[in-house]
């Protein structure tokens, strides 16, 4: 017992031992390879350390989806082509200093706009998109958010040069174009926190679409919005209506409407075409 | 047995809800009369909503407070307008910072008719405006910098 005990102490101690030569080793071949490092420096120049590449991820990555923005579908009127023509350039040209992201009605947007009045000559504005109208460089986008118990909106135009920065932050859709309803629903449903951080979405694939069914604020409202004219999915009527006023509401229907063939506008063919310019001049830039 | 007493409950329940729809405007100080939307800039006769700390604004009154006269040209009010109001029995000058009537673009909408109350030399009578306030009205900075510096919240 005591002699394994004795071999085993010899065995540390040699282990110790080698443990301190490797050391002694190691430092020596360190300090050598570094005077020889230094003889090598000497001659070549400064080589600084790779700066480390940081990924941001939150950042939006430009989307990969077929999507044409709104505006650029010029209306059915009777004005010239060319001014539809002129005012894409002009609406290209902004697009290349301002990134307006991909969004629909009823994604969470934030928009920094220049503000003479404004503290820091910036006004942040965090809120819902309840409704894109305007076409061409009038395009405008509507902003609503709950702040302190008060409902806001704002409605800013996209190709203004007052805006600084357009940031997504949920990208989403919602049943309905047209989310004006939401003024008379609970105020659950607009607030938007002003610090939100922007949700990463994929670049690809289908966007996602919020089911969410709104519960109203007792009537009256600001339109009677169980009509059938403004077709309305995202409201909970069952909670707040009757069935008969929901049949009243049905006498307002206009279902000859669907096969009027003069309001037919027909715009597939046109957005293909918009489409592809947008393509081309995009890929045009790049080079 | 239990199962229809439960749809019972359910039933009266869901028809006591509605029965509180309907009567909704009792929990305030003021008349089920009939409410219609106010979608247009601050002129006489409008009820307005009285944003500030002061006593005489927020303590409650078997009527809303009514605009009377506006001090502008035509007799419409906006942001930044000076009008008279007829609070509880008295008359009180008021600012207004806030309408529902769409104005200009970039400039904030809000969903209720906001006004400060006000003394005659521009002085607010509250301490404290808690409800954001355009950013726009700053260009008043010389007649209404204390009314400014209250406000906790610009948009």
């Amino acid at each position: 017992m005591a002699a394994c005990i004795q071999r085993l102490d010899r065995a540390m101690f040699s282990i110790r031992l080698l443990r301190n030569v490797q050391l002694h080793n190691e430092r020596s071949l360190s300090t050598s390879l570094h005077r020889l490092a230094l003889d090598t420096e000497q001659t070549s120049k400064f080589t600084p350390p790779v700066k480390p590449v940081i990924i941001d991820k939150t950042q939006s990555v430009a989307s990969l989806r077929k999507f044409l923005s709104p505006e650029f579908v010029p209306p059915r009127q009777r004005t010239k082509p060319i001014k539809f023509t002129i005012e894409r350039k002009d609406m290209i040209r902004r697009r290349k200093v301002l990134n307006i992201p991909e969004f629909y009605v009823g994604s969470i947007l934030a928009v920094t706009m220049t503000d003479p009045h404004a503290t820091g000559k910036n006004n942040r504005f965090v809120g819902i998109c309840i409704q894109r109208g305007g076409r061409g460089l009038g395009a405008t986008f509507v902003l609503r958010n709950i702040i302190d118990n008060q409902g806001v909106e704002i409605c800013y135009e996209m190709y203004s040069p007052r805006v600084q920065q357009i940031e997504v932050l949920k990208l989403e859709k919602r049943l309905d174009d047209n989310l004006m309803y939401l003024r008379d629903a609970l105020p659950e449903f607009c607030t938007v926190d002003t610090d939100m951080k922007p949700q990463p979405s994929s670049p690809t694939g289908e966007v996602p679409v919020n089911k969410t069914r709104v519960r109203m604020l007792p009537k009256p409202w600001s339109k009677r919005w169980e009509r059938p004219k403004y077709d309305v999915k995202g409201i909970r009527f069952d909670l707040c209506l009757s069935p008969e006023q929901m049949e009243h509401a049905q006498k307002w229907a206009q279902p000859w409407v669907e096969y009027d063939m003069l309001k037919e506008y027909d715009t597939s063919k046109l957005e293909e075409d918009i489409y592809t310019e947008l393509q081309q001049e995009a890929a045009a830039a790049a080079k | 047995m239990a199962l229809l007493n439960r749809l019972a409950k359910c039933k009266s329940m869901h028809l006591a809800c509605h029965a509180l729809r309907v009567d909704a405007t009792s929990f305030t100080q003021h008349s089920a009369f009939s409410v219609s939307a106010v979608s247009a800039a601050i002129q006489k006769m409008t009820r307005v909503r009285v944003v500030d700390n002061s006593p005489l604004g927020n303590t409650p009154h078997h009527r809303a407070p009514r605009v009377i006269h506006v001090y502008t040209k035509n007799g419409v009010g906006k942001v930044g307008d000076k009008v008279l109001l007829a609070i509880k029995g008295q008359k009180k000058k008021a600012l207004i910072v806030g309408h529902k009537m769409p104005g200009e673009r970039m400039t904030p909408r809000f969903d209720s008719n906001n006004v400060v109350l006000i003394e005659d030399n521009g002085n607010p009578t509250g301490t404290r405006i808690r409800v954001p306030v355009p950013t726009h009205l700053r260009k008043l900075e010389g007649d209404y910098s204390k009314l400014l510096a209250i406000a906790s919240r610009f948009v």
